[in-house]
């Protein structure tokens, strides 16, 4: 039988324009945050192993081995120490395999650190580069990027289910104002529904990006890090720790064609929708019983099916739920109470790990006043690699 | 004051612009941002507004700042010849200023934007009025344009698709230093001004009353921590 894996630690920088500095010392910076919040920077001495998630360093800040070198950065010779690459979900991949590492018994306080510096390079090259994950031949060099997939998605869905450009918009006014309240987020300015959809200037101020999608439709571009500790709840090294764990009641990934077109139908997600039900199973547990969930929205389009995937909603009808406000923080289901991807930012490495470190805020109640879920007792994180072809599901349980 | 023979003869020729009406767009926070043209009665506050960003290496705010300090100076003390500058404020604080002049009634030429308020594409905006100023109001042909920074290309070279005319140098020859120098046509401006300039007119006495006296902002984001009389 596993043992209780549970997260006794976390750190998190603002998210937003980093590149003045090394990518290396940023996460660093979350790693020591997660270490001070655990109790103390002496604790990096009991941890068993390190997992490092990053998608794309190399190309970004022509860097390899950062697992290596955050070692070295953080005085922690010999423990051993991985780079975990699985595109955007490269965070939520890496806690997984934190996960299995504790569960294997080969290391009882494992530390999860992931990040991303994006913007050392334009914005056009960063959508250049976040789009070499799309398949070579098919996809890539036909000039499709992944905002130019999150339109079409967008369109059929539109066309299907009759979604509306003002349905984006209502997402995107929810999650800047969660946005607004947390201390972390990129852009914490609020947005309104009549100035970004409704009002005579929202064509200019709320600009196409690949149309339908807008640019309050789509995540910035974004620098940041994240990290979390986990241990084994039943090892004597987890009395080291002083804060109560949040417990790691589901972890699960699957996978879906790299080819969006070998797909049955391209809206549905079938590898969310497979991790979901993975991790669901391993907790115990149903949609139902989730207090708020992180889904992973580089495209708002994006909450929406994520949101029918995992069970919230039925499929074609998540936007109405939207509409209902359900998904604000005092609905049924809060849903990105950081404010997302949108406008918490998408440091794609990093994400992962960051929407962790949102849900063990919320279950420890260490959310800012007006975005606290009142009493939550699990939450959900989705954590979307490829263009929804490589999912993990975590599943967090206050108990 | 009486301007003596020699200041006079210091003086560049002025032909008169038409003058820009004001507007208002209302930001997607929801705040309204008072774009209007900036008079000489604004130029303390403007200067006061740019200065502290000197300091500012990063994206270029320090030679955007000092460059933008110099034409409003010159534009204050008469040694710049037909500059004009816009600005918008929001509740009357200065959130962005742009600079540029016309060169001889058909060709514009734009100076510099800045940014002050950031986050809610100020800028774009008010490069969009520049433009509109250029070609709308002063019936100009074309513009020329150069970036400083790499933030800066994007908006107006990439998203304005402007012609590259660095190969015609130096015959297409901007005024900033010999850097590429891009245009934006009246053709181009016309393909592109639907999705790029907004604005409501008439402003609202009341509204437009906001903007009437300028406030300097007392924070910057691009300086943590340094606050005006701080």
């Amino acid at each position: 039988m596993a043992p209780r894996i549970g997260i006794v630690g976390i750190g998190h920088c603002r998210f937003g324009n980093s590149s003045d500095y090394d990518l290396v010392d940023v996460i660093a910076y979350s790693a020591n945050d997660a270490l001070e919040d655990a109790g103390g920077l002496a604790l990096r001495k009991e941890v068993d192993q390190v997992f490092v998630g990053n998608m794309a360093a190399g190309m970004f800040n022509h860097q390899t081995a950062v697992a290596s070198a955050l070692i070295s950065r953080m005085d922690m010779e010999p423990c051993p120490a991985e780079l975990i690459e699985n595109g955007p979900a490269s965070g939520a991949s890496a806690i997984r395999m934190g996960y299995m590492a504790i569960a294997s018994g080969m290391a009882d306080v494992v530390l999860v650190a992931a990040g991303e510096i994006m913007r050392t390079v334009s914005g056009w090259e960063a959508t250049n580069i976040v789009a070499t994950m799309a398949h070579t031949e098919a996809e890539y060099n036909m000039g499709l990027t992944l905002p130019g997939f999150a339109g079409m998605f967008t369109r059929l869905y539109m066309q299907k289910y009759g979604l509306t450009e003002r349905d984006l918009a209502l997402v995107a006014v929810k999650d800047h104002a969660n946005a607004a309240l947390n201390k972390y987020a990129h852009v914490q300015i609020p947005v309104t529904i009549e100035a970004i959809a409704d009002g005579p200037e929202a064509n200019v101020v709320n600009n196409y990006v690949a149309e339908p999608l807008r640019m309050y439709s789509t995540c910035p571009i974004t620098d940041g890090s994240a990290a979390v500790i986990l241990v084994n709840m039943d090892s004597p090294k987890a009395k080291l720790f002083k804060k109560k764990p949040i417990r790691i009641a589901g972890i699960a990934s699957a996978t879906d064609t790299h080819c969006v077109h070998n797909r049955k139908d391209p809206l549905v997600l079938d590898a969310v929708r497979l991790s979901a039900e993975k991790a669901y199973k391993m907790a115990g547990i149903g949609p139902a019983d989730i207090s708020v969930a992180e889904l992973h929205d580089a495209f708002v389009i994006f909450e929406l099916l994520n949101s029918e995937e995992v069970g919230f909603f039925e499929r074609g009808k998540s936007f109405l739920g939207v509409r209902n406000h359900e998904t604000e923080i005092g609905g049924r289901i809060p849903i990105n109470t950081s404010g997302g991807l949108k406008a918490k930012g998408h440091p794609v490495g990093a994400t992962g790990v960051s929407q962790v470190v949102e849900l063990v805020r919320q279950l420890r109640g260490e959310a800012e006043e007006g975005r606290q879920v009142k009493d939550p007792k699990y939450g959900m994180a989705v954590n979307f690699g490829g263009f929804g072809n490589n999912v993990v599901t975590t599943i967090l349980a206050k108990d | 004051m009486a301007i003596d023979e020699l200041e006079k003869k210091l003086r560049p020729p002025e032909r008169g612009l038409p003058p820009y009406p004001a507007k208002m767009i209302k930001l997607a926070s929801g705040e309204i941002m008072v774009v209007r043209e900036a008079r000489r009665e604004d130029i303390g506050a403007l200067l006061g507004t740019v200065y502290p960003l000197i300091e500012v290496a990063k994206d270029y705010y320090d030679i955007v700042a000092a460059r933008m300090y110099n034409e409003l100076l010159a534009w204050y003390r008469y040694r710049i010849a037909n500059e004009f500058a816009i600005v918008g404020a929001i509740d009357g604080e200065i959130a962005g200023i742009v600079t540029s002049r016309d060169v001889d009634g058909k060709l514009g030429m734009s100076l510099h934007t800045m940014t002050i308020k950031r986050g809610l594409r100020v800028g774009a905006q008010l490069f969009a009025a520049k433009m509109e100023h250029h070609i709308e109001y002063c019936k100009e042909d074309e513009v020329w344009i150069v970036a400083e920074s790499p933030i800066g290309f994007k908006r107006w070279m990439i998203e304005y698709e402007l012609e590259d005319r660095s190969a015609q140098y130096p015959a297409v020859r901007h005024e900033l230093g010999g850097v590429p120098t891009f245009a934006l046509t009246r053709k181009l401006w016309d393909a592109v001004k639907a999705v790029k300039c907004t604005g409501t007119r008439p402003v609202p006495p009341e509204i437009l009353k906001t903007a009437d006296k300028l406030k300097m902002p007392n924070e910057y984001v691009q300086l943590p921590g340094w606050k005006r009389n701080g």
